[in-house]
């Protein structure tokens, strides 16, 4: 089947098997292997990428459920050499170690702060529920993705994040 | 100028490492793509003991994109090829031939049978399904005590039995300690004093590391390439060189971005070889990518232990025995490590407690399963679980509280160095300063009478306080205790360092990091002993052609080892500047002080730097004579010594004794894991380990059905918890130096997970030990919880014993809940 999707800002249109997953077309056909593969039963959430400004894990959609979408990957976030707010508070509050789970992790922490504009504590980690890490034990990842949304304004995202059907909150949004 | 440079060593530097993390421009083995790359998959066993009668590769063969399919016979024709078990932990161990694929029997579930090559991952899964094998099922055995027991069947009948050793240090005959025997007979006669003997249990655990396991391999240049997700890429290189038979000169593996491991990486892998093997038959370069499921069983399981543990004290609380029994389970075959892992935690039963008289035995068995090897801490954290659970015990039973007990038993701080009853030396360490801090946070004493309260109350959810005061021995280690306990290696490390014309440096370590954060720890020693910026070293590691000389990453070993190589090169590295100084300058090396990257002559303020020193050497213009024309240096550091961090780690648990559903409610540790060169980046341990611990206390059990099928065989199954199932901790630390190395640093990557175990499990015992419980099961699930409370035993009573994932029933009907 014919698919094109617009990937971190780039289109493409490619003849792709039904039964090819997005995150395999996007790491073995569009060689954007920030995004990752960390289970096969979609319960870790290191492919996490970004669907038409969701998350998704793309291990779990099939390349041609994404035909005529835009995603972005981890590898789409930072603009002009500026990292992601979300990217900043990661490296800032030491919330990775070996970074197998983080694109999954940044990614998801993109979407739940869109909906969530200043989460507590209880808030991230619901929202973080779906994605596993084994090396840090959450607490930096909470603290980071709390921190970013403190330094996050609206606007600060790329605009494939921003949810535009709801009100976005002063000092929130992205 | 005559500015002080802040030290780097102590700063909460943000990692170098994560520049590239967290923007995916990153270097996992699985994104390698080679042109002509061929992808395997590997079809695996679906029982656990089988004869092999056919195997039926032909229909596989013809489908599109399959470039060949082998098995045993095609790669390993003569079955001489066995995969290195590096520890032979007795003279007379039982050893049986772990090979690449099975040939004619399997001995566990997953076990390799054949591999596919095809030109894409997608086409050689689908082969597996083409391939047609005929399996003749034998008996299995699981459970280890039944593994032992006479008659049972053999998971590998040419040893004629399933005993793969017996292990026994005993104080009285190393001469280290009393007769243990005579010390629990006088015990047990004497009214004065107790006797109490209780069975624990280590479930078996998988690693879980996020990233599952790759290998590229290359045979296309003068080297063959290895490209692997492994903790070991020197120990891979000379392990595929003796295992294949390969010319040693003729491999070059690569560790490149590795995520995570946790001892599960630390591995010579079946999968490495076969990919090895299939490229040089091919002449192609060819990938492995494990699924998850494929890695849950076949990569190695941890823990796996049954620990019958005799304590003897005198009724003031002093302990004058202890006697340890453990039975290990190996699984099906004997991994880099696996006989060595439970042996490791034989000097650390005894923990920080001053104990006249010790034994300890274990029996190491096979069974049909998975292999077990190493997981974080390895042998330690089963040790520190059992010795904190009966301390909690014993206090039970002399009705003194917990801590009073530890007090009165631990070595005081002004006994250090203090020489333990297996011959360790501990160089220092303050039980008091750490216990004081962690009960001040804690607010010991307030939860204490809150406890009292609920119990007096009859609330339905009850609160229990845990403790764990640890030690370990980490930094692994000492060469010649290696050699002594028959490890096939030393346990010393490699660095370099190179210094470049520009004044810049370059670091080589052979210690090859998969998230710990070398980079930046190795950054800030070298920026601290050479004077030079931070921004201004690179760390190079993880390829043997670039670190060629290395033993790599496991039992804390990085810092306490390889960073003490690193100071041992920059030291050399000063050693040669000093003499080019000296001539540069016109005066004795004598005269001259180095600090901040200068050196000084002394009384006056002509200096020069190490850059321009590097530069006049690059140069070569002007040196003294019989001087070479180079800066650089390597070391090569073996430890006199083990390090030895501590803790008190102090945890609240609430039980709801109607469902039985643990909550943490506040979890507090204080480690002191000597000086530390990033704060940032201990306390990262200490929450990862914390997390592993935890998990380990509360949710986590690798569960096989009686047909030997691991029925927790993904993450839906296996409970490896989420941001939503973990507290926040409180952290803090007191800094003992250690003083067995020029830094005072100690190891951190296992003290969170060993240390954390028991405090979990002791508070949830805590909180229900006035109900008439005594012990919980791990991991202490809901249904574990409540059937300890309501007296029913869960496997008896056929609700299931190891409801952890599946919830499909643990393999014996009769352990569990009450004892």
């Amino acid at each position: 089947m014919r698919i094109s999707v617009t990937v971190d800002g780039t289109q493409y249109t490619d003849d792709v098997e039904p039964r090819l997953l997005l995150v395999h077309y996007l790491r073995e056909r569009l060689g954007k292997v920030g995004t990752v593969v960390g289970c096969d039963t979609s319960n870790c959430g290191a492919c996490t990428v970004h669907l038409d400004g969701h998350s998704v894990k793309s291990c779990s959609v099939l390349a041609v459920q994404a035909d005529g979408s835009e995603i972005t990957t981890v590898e789409g976030l930072a603009r002009d050499g500026n990292l992601h707010p979300v990217q900043q508070a990661f490296q800032d509050n030491h919330a990775l170690q070996c970074g197998f789970c983080t694109p999954g992790m940044i990614m998801q922490s993109i979407d739940l702060l869109a909906d969530n504009a200043d989460p507590d504590e209880a808030a991230v980690r619901a929202g973080l529920e779906g994605n596993l890490c084994r090396c840090t034990g959450y607490q930096n990842i909470v603290r980071a993705v709390r921190d970013a949304a403190q330094k996050m304004r609206g606007g600060a995202g790329p605009e494939a994040e921003q949810v535009s059907e709801r009100p976005v909150t002063a000092g929130g949004g992205a | 100028m005559t500015s002080t440079l802040e030290p780097e060593v102590g700063k909460a530097r943000r990692r170098k490492e994560d520049a590239r993390l967290i923007t995916g421009r990153t270097r996992w083995t699985d994104n390698i793509t080679l042109p002509g790359m061929l992808h395997l998959a590997v079809l695996r066993s679906p029982v656990a003991h089988a004869r092999i009668t056919r195997i039926d590769t032909s229909a596989a063969l013809e489908l599109p994109g399959v470039v060949a399919v082998y098995t045993a016979s095609d790669l390993d024709p003569e079955g001489a090829i066995a995969l290195p078990c590096a520890w032979p932990i007795t003279p007379d161990m039982k050893h049986p031939r772990r090979p690449v694929l099975a040939a004619d029997t399997v001995h566990f579930a997953g076990e390799g049978v054949a591999v596919v090559v095809a030109r894409d991952a997608y086409l050689a899964h689908d082969a597996l399904e083409a391939i047609d094998v005929d399996y003749e099922e034998l008996p299995v055995v699981l459970d280890m005590e039944a593994a032992l027991a006479d008659g049972a069947p053999l998971v590998h009948p040419e040893l004629e039995t399933n005993r793969n050793a017996l292990w026994v240090f005993d104080s009285g005959e190393a001469g280290t300690g009393g007769d243990v025997a005579a010390a629990i007979d006088e015990a047990g006669a004497s009214d004065d004093a107790i006797v109490l003997t209780r069975r624990f249990r280590q479930q078996r655990l998988v690693p879980a590391f996020m990233e599952p396991r790759s290998t590229v391999v290359d045979p296309t240049g003068a080297q063959t390439t290895i490209w692997s997700a492994t903790q070991v890429p020197h120990i891979l290189k000379t392990m595929t060189a003796l295992t294949l038979g390969l010319p040693e000169h003729k491999v070059r593996v690569i560790a490149p971005d590795v995520g995570g491991g946790f001892g599960g990486k630390i591995a010579v892998l079946p999968e490495e070889t076969m990919a090895v093997l299939v490229a040089l038959k091919l002449g192609r370069p060819v990938k492995w990518t494990e699924s998850r499921s494929e890695c849950m069983i076949t990569a190695h399981h941890g823990r796996d232990q049954i620990q019958d543990i005799t304590i003897a004290a005198r009724r003031d609380g002093t302990i004058t025995a202890l006697k340890v029994d453990l039975i290990a389970d190996m699984g099906a075959y004997l991994g880099l490590v696996t006989p060595g892992v439970p042996i490791l935690g034989a000097f650390m039963f005894n923990a920080i407690y001053k104990i006249p008289a010790y034994r300890f035995a274990c029996t190491n068995v096979f069974t049909n399963k998975t292999l077990t090897d190493a997981y974080r801490g390895a042998g330690r954290p089963e040790a520190t679980f059992a010795i904190e659970r009966i301390m909690d015990e014993l206090a039970a039973e002399l009705g003194m509280d917990p801590m009073r007990l530890r007090e009165q038993n631990w070595i005081k701080h002004e006994e250090f160095p203090y020489t333990t009853v297996c011959g360790l030396t501990y160089d220092s360490g303050n039980y008091e300063a750490a216990t004081g801090r962690a009960m001040e946070l804690f607010d010991y004493e307030g939860l204490r009478r809150e406890q009292q309260q609920r119990r007096e109350s009859g609330d339905p959810v009850q609160l229990g306080l845990g403790i764990s005061t640890y030690t370990e021995m980490c930094g692994l280690a000492p060469s010649r205790v290696l050699g002594s306990l028959s490890y096939g290696a030393g346990g010393w490390e490699h660095a370099a360092i190179r210094m470049l014309p520009t004044g810049k440096v370059e670091v080589v370590t052979g210690s090859s990091p998969h998230g710990q954060g070398h980079e930046t720890a190795w950054s800030q020693i070298v920026a601290d002993q050479l004077g030079v910026a931070f921004e201004d070293v690179e760390v190079i590691h993880g390829d043997t052609q670039s670190s060629h000389k290395g033993l790599d990453t496991y039992g804390s070993r990085s810092l306490t080892v390889g960073g003490i190589a690193v100071v041992k090169a920059a030291e050399k590295v000063v050693a040669k500047a000093r003499k080019v100084a000296a001539h540069m300058m016109e005066c004795s090396e004598d005269d001259l002080e180095f600090a901040e990257g200068k050196f000084t002559v002394r009384g006056t303020d002509k200096s020069t730097g190490i850059g321009d020193i590097a530069l006049a050497v690059f140069a070569a213009h002007d040196l003294p004579d019989g001087i070479e024309p180079t800066l650089d240096a390597e070391a090569v550091y073996d430890p006199e010594n083990f390090s030895f961090p501590h803790g008190t780690h102090l945890c609240a648990a609430e039980v709801d004794t109607e469902t039985g559903r643990v909550r943490l409610r506040s979890y507090v540790c204080v480690d002191d894991v000597g000086r530390a060169v990033n704060p940032l980046i201990v306390e990262g341990q200490v929450h990862g380990g914390l997390a592993q611990g935890i998990a380990q206390a509360l949710f986590e059990e690798a569960v096989h059905d009686e047909s030997g099928t691991l029925t927790t065989g993904t993450f839906a199954d296996y409970l490896l918890p989420s941001a939503a199932d973990l507290p926040s901790f409180t952290t803090d630390r007191t800094e003992t130096p250690a003083t067995s190395n020029p830094l005072g640093v100690k190891g951190v990557g296992e003290a969170g997970t060993i240390a954390s175990t028991p405090a979990v499990v002791n508070a949830v015992v805590d909180a229900v030990r006035h109900m008439g419980v005594n012990d919980i099961e791990m991991p202490c699930s809901p249904l574990r919880v409540w059937a300890a409370i309501h007296r029913r035993d869960p496997g008896g009573s056929g609700i299931g014993g190891a409801e952890a994932g599946g919830g499909l029933g643990s393999i014996s009907s009769t352990e569990g809940g009450v004892q």
